[in-house]
């Protein structure tokens, strides 16, 4: 079954009820959204907090921001649209359970990147997505399989 | 199906996704999915999913929500192959 496109103010809606806030919020945009999946873009700034430590002098994105970026898109997001749909949207946060996820580019300071997640299944107050982040040129820094729990 | 069959391949099921192999080795009816095997509430998502694929069957998340030992899990399946 095709599923329609969320509206611009469910998406908007969305992203103020994305509990993660600065410093830690890394989805900015929703540029597609179903019941079946979400397309998001961030762009990390120069200064990140994380970058000062990571590494000083040889500023690189750290594989576990890239992650809670991955998770705050599809399953963060993801789940509270899944939520409304079901008309079940309540104070439930979405925590994050289970992954396996795989790097292979490196993200730099000042990247736009985007995140796109096919949800695999929502059951039980799980979500379960596959989930890719690419760089700004369109090349994979990041790919895996991740679940969340609703709580 | 013989009851002994099914909780085998329950038993297969669960094993890789248990923390505590050493309960999984001593499995019994009486054993509780997660506490004894420290399997976490996430994962017994996945498990129920793969008893579904497995023994090709529908269980609902209200039946899902009784099943707490292998004896449980048995039992229920029993039923519905």
């Amino acid at each position: 079954m095709v599923k329609s496109e969320a509206t611009k103010e469910e998406k908007e809606f969305i992203l103020k009820k994305v509990p993660q806030q600065k410093p830690f919020r890394f989805i900015e945009e929703i540029k597609e959204l179903t019941e079946e999946h979400i397309v998001s873009q961030y762009r990390y700034k120069d200064d990140e907090y994380f970058y000062e430590g990571h590494f000083p002098g040889n500023p690189v994105t750290p594989g576990v921001i890239m992650i809670e970026t991955m998770a705050q898109a599809g399953l963060v997001a993801l789940g509270i649209y899944l939520l409304m749909k079901d008309d079940k949207l309540d104070d439930s946060i979405m925590l994050f359970s289970d992954s396996e996820v795989e790097f292979s580019n490196m993200v730099k300071p000042g990247e736009l990147i985007t995140v796109r997640a096919e949800k695999i299944f929502y059951r039980r107050k799980k979500l379960k997505a596959k989930v890719e982040l690419r760089k700004e040129n369109g090349e994979v820094a990041a790919a895996g399989v991740m679940s969340g729990i609703l709580q | 199906m013989e009851d002994k069959e099914i909780f085998d391949k329950i038993v297969g099921i669960i094993g890789p996704f248990a923390k505590n192999k050493e309960n999984v080795a001593n499995v019994s009816d009486g054993s509780n999915i997660l506490k004894d095997f420290e399997v976490n509430s996430s994962r017994l998502v996945d498990i129920i999913l793969a008893l579904e694929d497995e023994f090709d069957i529908e269980i609902s998340d209200e039946e899902a929500e009784k099943i707490e030992t292998i004896g449980d899990a048995v039992n229920l399946i029993k039923e519905k192959v």
